[in-house]
């Protein structure tokens, strides 16, 4: 069976231990986690997580199973093929030379990123969009010398109609 | 309002919960607890290994149809539940573990006997809490007898600082239990049960799979209902036996590596199985691209992620097992199934022949004593309405194959994990939630040393429990894989040395039996079985017998080795 990137929205209660509740469902059962986001929503006890996964069919239904049936687990959505929006934030230290400054600033300006820190050797470029777009940049910054990533990982909220 | 202390709180609410027997050990971290505890009704069942207190929780879970409510300390108490808990959560039986941890302020620092044993536990229990106050105390015991028992049951452990346990808090008493992440599902879906009654009416070779869940449901008396009205053959796992009269001609026995040829066979050839409170453990289904393969497949369980985990499913339903059968019942009290005693006969017919022709068999000899027979004797002796618990290996199996349980809850054995020493703890606290009921241990001579610190607390607590040692000086089991697979090297399963059983009963304030010739195994267990005391008796049994049928591991489930 052919496996797919899976994107989990999971509505969690906000108390210790929950995270490694999660983690440790994964990684016991053998399966994989390739981004995961964690962090309070509006209502205070709650948290969001969003794990990406590499699944087939029957391990994601196993795997949303699975954590519907932790205690401190409230809701689980996939939200893969389902109309979604879904973010991922990088923080790119890039070497800046001399002589790729300028392009370095086109490309950040293409990509409507941010240079959110400045040296006489690197610019720090925060960047956000999907995946792709995320890949691209990386891309086409690695040839100029790329010191440091830094990535949130995915997060995803359905669309509302 | 008056102040109490964390474990006079503990207490009021175990009381409360209706806890009236605690298997514990204690040490530093619980000391305050116990202080408690001894002002109080509650009867106290001192093991002599924690190990051995989850075994007995468990069992006596199963016997009483309580939750079972453990009490040990930190650190090594903590550890030593482990394998308890573990068996435990396999086999889904509601169990509280409360255990001491050191004080807040000391959590992290690698106090004294301090351990994790939330983290270690996370992922063997339904859910575990580390108290951090006192006044969250009696909320979170409250919570966790409720998680215990609802849904699919399992054991839940609260980690109890001793700071917790000693400091003051004002006593309210706990809110009903309303969680908004903990929800499961009773009702089923009622059109997929009329689907469900389509099915059984167009079947031609139906049958039914039942096992724990069932048992653990309630579900005896419906599903024996809905047996012997839709007259389909019904089998069940290793944790199902009992949950439906196993003498019964639509009985198939156990189905399995070591399940009946009747059961398996009818596996292989079924158009229609429905499961009922089972998980399809890779034991149950051999090979499972080739399992039921000409069946559809109905599977009720409470659990969600049982249906489909292992082998797919035509029609499934979330639901407690007794509650589906009680509305599966009345809808097929108002189907029209046709004539069923004729629709079924060619297939009964067949599974009688199967029955017929390759039975479960072992031939007792006039010198030797087969460990079958033994079971057998047992059997014939207590009229099948003993409590039974076991070991793991070949005397798990042997009693599983050939004392044929006629009601739920008088197998108790360690399922799903296997542990071997399990069966004396258990009988222990079988025998405690029955006192009037007789209770044997049927073990080997190997899992007996894993746990026969407790005599001593058998023999303590005056617990007239029977220990049936099969003796074989092996361990039988992976001698017999390292027989049949391995071509007779038998590493390390040859028991060089054992203690002399009668004399170590007798220092442990038990009786000893022993039986080494065929002619004495009734007059032994006549013996043992009228003595009021705790009593070992050991037979000497064919060293190298196995146990039959035996489907390889990873082999299709009809793919059988007869004797």
């Amino acid at each position: 069976m052919s496996e797919n990137k899976h994107v989990l929205s999971i509505l969690v209660d906000n108390q210790p231990g929950v995270l490694s509740r999660i983690v440790g469902l994964f990684s016991g059962r053998g399966y994989n986690i390739e981004s995961l986001c964690v962090a309070e929503t509006v209502e205070p006890h709650t948290s969001r997580l969003t794990i990406v996964t590499i699944a087939d069919i029957v391990a994601i239904e196993q795997i949303s199973k699975q954590l519907n049936k932790l205690i401190n687990v409230i809701k689980v959505n996939e939200l893969t093929g389902e109309d979604f929006v879904q973010r991922e934030m990088a923080l790119i230290k890039i070497k800046a030379k001399p002589e790729y400054r300028a392009e370095i600033l086109r490309i950040v300006d293409i990509f409507r990123c941010k240079v959110v820190d400045v040296g006489p050797e690197h610019y720090t470029v925060e960047v956000t969009g999907d995946e792709g777009k995320l890949k691209a940049i990386i891309d086409i910054l690695k040839p100029m010398g790329i010191k440091e990533i830094a990535r949130t990982g995915s997060i995803a909220l359905f669309r509302e109609s | 309002m008056k102040q109490l202390t964390g474990a006079q709180i503990l207490m009021k609410t175990l009381i409360d919960e209706g806890v009236e027997t605690i298997f514990g050990y204690p040490g530093g971290a619980v000391i305050d607890i116990y202080d408690e505890l001894v002002k109080t009704k509650i009867k106290h069942i001192l093991v002599r290994h924690e190990q051995a207190a989850v075994h007995a929780a468990d069992a006596y879970s199963r016997a009483k149809g309580k939750t079972g409510v453990c009490l040990v300390t930190s650190g090594p108490g903590a550890t030593n539940t482990v394998t308890g808990i573990a068996s435990a959560y396999m086999d889904s039986i509601p169990m509280v573990v409360i255990t001491g941890q050191v004080p807040t302020q000391l959590i992290g620092n690698d106090a004294f006997q301090e351990v994790d044993i939330v983290g270690i536990t996370r992922p063997c229990t339904k859910h575990n809490y580390l108290v951090k106050s006192t006044d969250d105390l009696a909320q979170i015991i409250k919570e966790a007898f409720y998680i215990a028992a609802s849904g699919r049951p399992g054991p839940v452990l609260i980690d109890i600082p001793k700071n917790v346990a000693n400091g003051l808090a004002t006593y309210k008493a706990p809110k009903e239990i309303k969680m908004r992440s903990y929800n499961p599902t009773y009702k089923p879906n009622m059109k997929q049960l009329q689907k469900v009654v389509d099915l059984i009416r167009d079947a031609k070779r139906p049958m039914v799979f039942a096992g724990g869940g069932a048992i653990l449901s309630g579900a005896s008396k419906e599903l024996t209902q809905f047996v012997k009205k839709t007259k389909m053959p019904i089998t069940t796992s290793l944790m199902g036996l009992g949950v439906y009269p196993g003498d019964d001609p639509l009985s198939l026995g156990m189905l399995g590596m070591h399940g009946t040829y009747r059961a398996n066979m009818s596996t292989g050839k079924c158009d229609l199985m429905i499961a009922i409170g089972v998980r399809f453990d890779d034991r149950v289904t051999g090979k499972t691209d080739v399992f039921a393969s000409q069946a559809k497949i109905v599977h009720i369980d409470i659990d969600p992620t049982s249906i489909r985990k292992n082998v797919p499913v035509t029609i499934p339903i979330v639901g407690d097992c007794n509650e589906t059968l009680i509305h599966l019942n009345k809808l097929i009290m108002d189907a029209d199934l046709g004539n069923l005693t004729q629709k079924r006969k060619t297939w009964l017919d067949q599974i009688a022949d199967w029955k017929s022709t390759t039975p479960l068999a072992y031939k007792q000899t006039k010198n030797v004593i087969k460990p079958q027979y033994v079971v057998e004797k047992i059997y014939e002796l207590t009229k099948g309405d003993a409590i039974i618990t076991t070991e793991v290996g070949q005397n798990q199996m042997w009693a599983a194959q050939y004392y044929h349980f006629k009601k739920p809850n008088h197998f108790i054995t360690s399922g799903g994990l296997g542990v071997m020493g399990f069966g004396l703890p258990a009988a222990i606290g079988a025998q405690i939630a029955c006192p009037n009921k007789t209770v044997i241990d049927i073990a080997g001579d190997g899992s007996i040393q894993m746990n026969i610190q407790e005599l001593a607390t058998a023999v303590q607590f005056n617990l007239p429990v029977k220990i049936a040692i099969l003796n074989n000086r092996y361990l039988g089991m992976v001698r017999q894989w390292q027989e049949l697979f391995y071509d007779k090297r038998y590493a390390s399963t040859e028991m060089v040395h054992a203690p002399d059983f009668v004399k170590l009963a007798e220092a442990f304030g038990a009786e000893g039996l022993r039986a080494t010739k065929p002619e004495e195994v009734e007059t032994v267990l006549k013996k043992g079985l009228a003595s009021k005391k705790t009593v070992i008796m050991e037979f000497i049994v064919d060293r190298e017998e196995s146990v039959y049928p035996m489907v390889p591991a990873g082999a299709a489930i009809t793919d059988m080795l007869l004797v």
